[in-house]
């Protein structure tokens, strides 16, 4: 297939990409920079939506502030008319594809955003204390359950943030030049459930 | 923490929003017939109410959609937000407080 990502090769990775926590199951918090994945910001009007309810083997009509799809793919709608949709590092042509396809005749956006994030897991019993030292939302079961995604803030920058899971596991999806300081920010207050971490 | 309520989002932190300034200023349909008072007053001159104020907010750091805020300016209480095109909600002073 003809290639026409415009997304940059990463040769280096990024400096966010060494292990940072005890990998061990015992562990209250588990903090682990996720490797490099597919991304993509959709635009599309409300209306649009009609006859388009799925594209890419993920659904886009989901209600505002949800994540619907696998670990694999998964859609994620921000607002009313914006989704980020993921999928494998690889696939990026393909669901850049998948999606043409099913949206075509339609007014949208698509655009590969896979080196401008950059996520990272929470996970543990005290992931949400660790997430609340810099991000204001209620992220108590009843107002935060899996499958909840929204944008957000942690601290001073603006992060995407998903309940992927009832261990819980959240991730954190930052733009790529906020990734150090939003996973020193994590690490500074996971510190008070494990201090043991560097 | 003060809870703005989003029309899309649902209760959510002050922090994430942004605010816009008056709400419900339609730009003249042809702003070169104004005068330069006219046009003057379409830019610059505000209401500047004490007590029931509808005003622009943006849920920047979330759907980052603009809607529009009924507040009562004197208490900074949001009594009551919805989403642009949608008409002013008629609240007379004095019910915020009930």
């Amino acid at each position: 297939m003809l290639k026409t990502s415009h997304a940059a090769h990463r040769d280096l990775s990024l400096p966010i990409e060494q292990p940072v926590t005890r990998p061990d199951t015992k562990a209250q918090v588990v903090i682990r920079p996720l490797p490099a994945q597919a991304r993509f910001s959709l635009r599309l009007n409300e209306a649009d939506l009609e006859g388009a309810q799925t594209a890419a083997g993920v659904t886009l009509d989901i209600p505002i502030n949800t994540r619907s799809g696998s670990a694999e793919r998964s859609s994620i709608r921000l607002g009313p008319n914006e989704w980020l949709l993921t999928g494998p590092y690889d696939d990026a042509e393909v669901i850049a594809s998948q999606i043409d396809a099913a949206l075509s005749g339609r007014f949208y956006t698509l655009v590969d955003v896979s080196h401008r994030n950059v996520g990272i897991t929470v996970s543990g019993r005290r992931a949400a204390e660790v997430l609340n030292s810099g991000c204001p939302l209620d992220l108590a079961e009843a107002a935060f359950p899996t499958g909840m995604a929204t944008r957000t803030l942690m601290g001073k920058a603006e992060i995407v943030l998903m309940r992927l899971d009832d261990t819980p596991t959240y991730q954190v999806e930052c733009w790529r030049s906020f990734s150090t300081y939003v996973r020193d920010y994590l690490i500074e207050a996971a510190r008070e459930f494990e201090p043991s971490i560097a | 923490m003060l809870l703005v309520t989003c029309p899309y989002c649902g209760p959510r932190p002050e922090i994430e929003f942004r605010c816009g300034g008056e709400a419900h200023i339609a730009r003249p349909a042809e702003p070169s017939k104004l005068s330069d008072k006219e046009w003057a007053e379409f830019l610059f001159v505000r209401t500047n109410a004490k007590g029931v104020f509808a005003e622009r907010w943006n849920h920047a750091h979330g759907c980052q959609r603009w809607f529009n805020a009924l507040r009562d300016t004197a208490s900074d209480r949001f009594i009551q937000t919805y989403k642009v095109g949608e008409k002013r909600p008629d609240r007379t002073p004095g019910q915020e407080r009930l």
